[in-house]
């Protein structure tokens, strides 16, 4: 499902002193298929915007359309499209309520298809809990509270992806994980996109996970939609998201010191591109000998014993690049 | 009350020449030997197995580890919050077992935890900082004036008379922050307190720590998973299935990177990156933010 906002605006406690305009004209296009990522600090307008997507907030001023679902039209069939566009919330463990795994990834389920079978029920569960990575003999019984964070996380997540949306936000996904842990819950994400939900949207205060994750982002600034595009568009403009108090992924950055020098280094984004990207540079340096500015290579040392082994190592690695 | 026996028997048994020895400080914090389990009963698995740490006063430590290596336990043991199953914890020189002195260790020690919107209990900002003086029966001009200077600490003084509820993240928890200032005490413990914040907010809690540390030499111990906020600490400490497996400086703990990947712990990036390009032959020296890595690089390509 496409989704399209256009103009789209909304005021928390309208009409009293503390009314405070959330958005103010988000204009945005999410196409189908994408890892798209939401980049903005707290107030930018962010969560107010994905709120918007299932209706939890209900449109008050713009457009707003996803897929066929126009939620500007007041018989938009809301219940409907909740049970296409899942939504999982920050620290989605601490909502668990139900007595057993079982029941809590099932909830959804039920409310979304009355008087589905029980067998049904528990096939979907069966398989959600399996996507999201979870042994369903080994949990199904359990009390949710009995597992560990990072399961109970998990569980969270197959209770929205047990609907089958078509498309899943996640706000703050990996947030309070440790690193493995992040990028186990990345990897599963990975997995669901494409086979299972078709768009997946992240809301992300970490830059380097949605330069290494997301097909496009979108950075909220005061309401509205400041910049959008390739991770590789956004993070090059790294002056522009310092002013709107966002950092740039540590390989954006380090590029940009390297280019003020006058080294071609394109801002890219995986760690492993990035040293790719200068093992070239780094075999060609040295075949070509002293390519970049001199002035200062002047104060430098001796090159060490294995300088020449190293470069020749670096030259299969730039290979490698090719 | 047996565990409190047997944890107060070697207290009171061991000939304590050490801490009698005229010039040496007691230590803000020190572990001896200890192990706690959470299903004391069972006598299972040992959430802490074993630690011995001192921690001296002024220090600041990042403790680092798994989900469930037991970093939050060890915090807990150190207010008194938990108490050892095995071994002694001291906090400038008192005996956590001693329930008595529970309350003198949970001034010296104040926490902060994760998650912001647990940690308020008032709605106005000024009375929810005052909560731990009233608590402790200070008087009234006193707690004012700890209200003020906490306040002050945590750049948060315009915003006294405002409802925490409308506060961002990082001014949430520089505000919980005030309410344990304002008790004075000696070590602030931070338990994953960045974990919710946003960069920015991360920013605001992590320099109102550093100013407390470098400043008012503030023992300052701080758990995270965040590790580029480790290399903002004197010294860093890596937890592993309960016990402290690696204990340096944070540069040191980084150059070990192997081991730390048996930890399942990551470097910081710059810090992977600059390995990797190590590994590869480039001569570098060692480089932990963006800034040391690009400029090592520049070093390497102009001498190449």
């Amino acid at each position: 499902m496409r989704i399209v906002a256009k103009g789209l605006t909304y005021v928390y406690n309208p009409k009293s002193s503390f009314a405070t305009q959330a958005l103010k004209g988000v204009d945005l296009t999410i196409e189908e298929g994408e890892f798209f990522g939401i980049i903005g600090h707290t107030g930018s307008g962010k969560s107010t915007f994905v709120q918007h997507l299932n209706a939890l907030i209900r449109l008050t001023g713009g457009e707003l359309k996803v897929g066929d679902y126009d939620l500007a039209d007041k018989k938009c069939k809301v219940l409907e499209l909740r049970g296409k566009v899942g939504m999982v919330f920050q620290y989605p463990e601490y909502q668990l309520f139900a007595e057993t795994v079982k029941k809590d990834v099932a909830f959804g389920l039920k409310n979304f298809n009355k008087g589905i079978s029980e067998e049904e029920t528990d096939a979907a569960v069966r398989e959600a809990l399996s996507v999201a990575g979870l042994n369903y003999d080994e949990v199904a019984e359990k009390s949710p509270f009995e597992l560990s964070g990072g399961q109970r996380r998990r569980v969270a997540i197959a209770g929205v992806i047990v609907t089958k949306p078509e498309v899943l936000i996640l706000d703050e996904p990996a947030a309070g994980l440790d690193p493995l842990g992040k990028k186990e819950l990345m990897e599963l994400l990975h997995s669901i996109h494409g086979r299972w939900c078709r768009t997946i949207v992240i809301v992300s205060h970490d830059m380097d996970e949605i330069a290494e994750n997301c097909t496009r982002a979108a950075v909220f600034s005061e309401g509205k939609v400041a910049l959008c595009g390739t991770p590789k568009e956004i993070f090059s403009r790294g002056e522009e998201l310092a002013a709107m108090g966002l950092d740039v992924p540590v390989t954006a950055r380090a590029a940009q010191i390297l280019r003020a020098h006058g080294y071609p280094v394109d801002t890219d984004f995986t760690c492993d591109d990035f040293v790719k990207k200068v093992l070239a540079l780094y075999g060609g340096a040295g075949a070509e000998t002293a390519v970049p500015p001199a002035e200062e290579a002047a104060g430098a040392a001796v090159p060490p014993a294995g300088e020449t082994a190293g470069a020749d190592g670096a030259e299969g690695g730039a290979g490698d690049a090719e | 009350m047996e565990t409190e026996q047997l944890a107060n028997a070697p207290a009171e048994t061991l000939p304590q020449d050490g801490t009698e020895a005229p010039a040496a400080p007691l230590p803000a914090v020190c572990f001896e030997n200890v192990k706690y389990s959470y299903d004391e009963e069972e006598g299972g698995e040992f959430a802490v197995n074993g630690v011995s740490l001192t921690i001296a006063e002024g220090e600041f430590v990042a403790v680092l580890g798994r989900n469930g290596s037991g970093k939050s336990t060890l915090a807990k043991l150190i207010n008194a919050l938990l108490r050892p199953t095995e071994g002694k914890v001291t906090v400038f020189g008192l005996d956590t077992a001693d329930t008595k002195k529970a309350f003198d260790i949970r001034k010296s020690a104040g926490m902060v935890f994760q998650n912001p919107d647990n940690q308020t209990v008032a709605s106005v900002v000024e009375d929810d900082v005052a909560f731990g003086p009233e608590n402790i029966g200070l008087p009234r001009e006193e707690i004012g004036r700890r209200i003020e200077y906490a306040l002050d600490a945590v750049g948060m003084t315009q915003f006294r008379s405002a409802t925490p509820s409308r506060l961002s993240g990082g001014q949430k928890q520089r505000i919980a922050i005030a309410g344990v200032l304002a008790i004075q005490p000696k070590i602030m413990i931070l338990d994953e307190s960045t974990a919710m914040l946003d960069p920015k907010g991360r920013r605001e809690v992590m320099d109102v720590v550093k100013k407390l540390n470098r400043e008012q030499g503030m023992t300052v111990i701080l758990i995270t998973h965040f590790m580029e906020e480790a290399l903002e600490a004197g010294r860093a400490v890596v937890m592993h299935r309960g016990e402290i497996v690696m204990d340096g400086t944070p540069e040191e703990i980084f150059a070990r990177a192997d081991e730390l990947e048996t930890y399942n712990l990551t470097l910081p990036r710059a810090a992977y990156i600059c390995k990797r390009l190590q590994q590869a032959g480039m001569p570098l020296k060692n480089a932990f933010d963006a800034e040391e890595l690009a400029e090592g690089i520049c070093a390497s390509l102009q001498r190449g």
